[in-house]
């Protein structure tokens, strides 16, 4: 192995367990809280958009569409460095946590309502026609069939979100590209640490998309309902 | 049983019943026929307020409701109105992610608040009347089109409903299964539950019916005994309909 072999490996050795720590510090559980909420807000988004309430159903929409509408990485420059001028300072962490929820929400709630939608009628009215109410209907009918048609398109998301995490580090996160940058810094081998932190990243979304196989085969144990209508 | 009077229900300003008056009697079985478009999927429907009727009114048992401008009807009425019948869908319309038995039980325990265990013991004396016991634990996708429709039975069957309400609940089924579908209800009949049904099975509705009614363009063409109908019709567009039926080009 001749020096400069040498010195690459020996960097990458340097570097792995950093970048895997900062990984597993801050890049999953960034991800983890902020697709944890991210979820909640497009549940409760896309039955808003599903409800009667007017007023409600337009707030939703107004969210989805600045969400939807504006790039990821502004809006967490004005959460971190813009909410404080009117008095909002918040820790990077916090702040990159409420601005990838946000987006969660934004997107997850247009796959939940569209997977709402996508039941059949037949499945409504036979829900009704035992007498059911709309909630119990939505409850124990439509939603557990509409989880499972939005699985697929909701891990996606989740996988986006994880490489989506590495724009935390314009907003002075520390997570695993911060990391990255900070340790090319000190070396000056970017080809070399960008890879790696690619190969890493490679390897989380790996890891996380065999759980979303895994939960998908879940699914398919109880049910055959790909949202086809009748 | 059920009493219609004067019933309409237009979408939009598409007049699709106009002014319908029936009487169906408690454990009567009344056969809807007629050419395709004619409404009977609209009036049963109308039945059990999966369609709203435009005027009129309705009584199923012991509850009535009337219809028409600035009479918006409250939504504890219509489940009211509509936990008094079951109904029988032409594509099934079972649960997919429930087994059969709980499709079944779906009804009894989450709106009937029945305990779970008298719901389960129900569900399976339903199942066995309708001949699939064995299939309890089955998904509905694992199921022949007819055992789905005779799970579909069973389901409609468990709420206790005072009347059952079938839309051509045979014509999606092959041929060879149309007739374990037909026997079940024939059974029902003969134990006294009032049922309404849309069918073009006309061996079913001679057999079976205590009552025909021929419905046609939104109107009632005529009613009678199955004898009346297919023996004596009276007017001339039943004749012309139930000739079409026999030698259908
Ligand atoms: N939801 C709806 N919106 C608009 N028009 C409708 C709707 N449902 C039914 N119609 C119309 O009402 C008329 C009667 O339809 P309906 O389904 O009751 O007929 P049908 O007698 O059951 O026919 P078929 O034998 O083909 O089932 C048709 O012209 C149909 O297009
Ligand atoms: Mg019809």
């Amino acid at each position: 192995m001749d020096d400069r072999s040498a010195r690459l490996y020996h960097i990458f050795v340097e570097s792995f367990l950093p970048l895997l720590k900062a990984g597993v510090e801050f890049t999953i559980p960034l991800t983890l809280v902020s697709f944890f909420f991210g979820l909640l807000l497009a549940f409760l988004t896309a039955l808003v958009r599903l409800s009667p309430v007017t007023p409600l159903k337009l707030i939703a929409r107004f969210y989805v569409w600045i969400f939807r509408g504006t790039p990821l990485i502004v809006q967490l420059f004005i959460i971190f460095f813009g909410l404080p001028s009117i008095g909002l300072t918040l820790s990077p962490f916090l702040a990159a946590s409420i601005g990838f929820s946000l987006s969660v929400g934004a997107y997850g709630s247009e796959i939940i309502r569209a997977a709402i939608i996508s039941i059949p009628q037949g499945q409504w009215e036979a829900a009704y026609s035992i007498g059911m109410t709309k909630n119990q209907a939505l409850r124990r009918i439509i939603i557990p069939q509409a989880l499972k048609v939005s699985v697929p398109p909701l891990s996606n998301s989740f996988i986006s979100l994880i490489k989506d995490t590495s724009l935390a580090a314009s907003i002075t996160v520390t997570e695993m590209f911060q990391k990255a940058q900070q340790i090319t810094a000190r070396y000056y081998e970017p080809m070399l640490l960008y890879c790696e932190v690619a190969v890493i990243y490679l390897i989380f979304s790996t890891v996380l998309s065999s759980l979303q196989n895994r939960l998908e085969r879940h699914f398919d144990l109880h049910s055959s309902n790909k949202g086809s209508r009748l | 049983m059920i009493e219609i009077k004067q019933l309409e229900k237009a979408f939009g300003d598409h007049q699709v019943l106009k002014g319908i008056d029936l009487n169906i009697e408690k454990s009567k079985v009344m056969v809807i026929i007629g050419p395709s478009g004619s409404g009977k999927t609209t009036l049963l429907r109308c039945m059990n307020l999966l369609e709203m009727p435009t005027k009129g009114a309705l009584r199923v048992g012991d509850f009535q409701m009337t219809f028409g401008e600035g009479n918006v009807p409250k939504q504890k009425d219509i489940l009211s109105l509509r936990r008094k019948s079951g109904m029988v869908f032409q594509s099934y319309n079972l649960f997919p992610h429930k087994t059969v038995l709980q499709n079944i039980m779906e009804g009894p325990v989450i709106v009937q608040r029945k305990k779970q265990e008298e719901a389960e013991a129900r569900a399976l004396q339903l199942l066995d009347k309708v001949g699939l016991k064995e299939k309890a634990q089955a998904y509905p996708e694992q199921l022949s089109g007819g055992q789905q429709q005779r799970v579909g039975i069973a389901r409609a069957m468990a709420v206790n409903p005072e009347v059952l309400l079938f839309d051509e609940p045979t014509s999606a089924l092959d041929p060879e299964l149309v007739g374990e579908v037909l026997g079940v209800m024939k059974e029902l009949a003969l134990e006294g539950m009032t049922m309404v049904v849309v069918t073009h099975e006309m061996k079913f509705a001679s057999e079976v019916a205590d009552q025909i009614v021929l419905l046609d363009q939104g109107k009632i063409l005529e009613q009678g005994s199955p004898d009346d109908i297919f023996n004596h019709p009276k007017e001339e567009r039943t004749k012309s309909f139930l000739s079409r039926l026999i030698d259908p080009i």
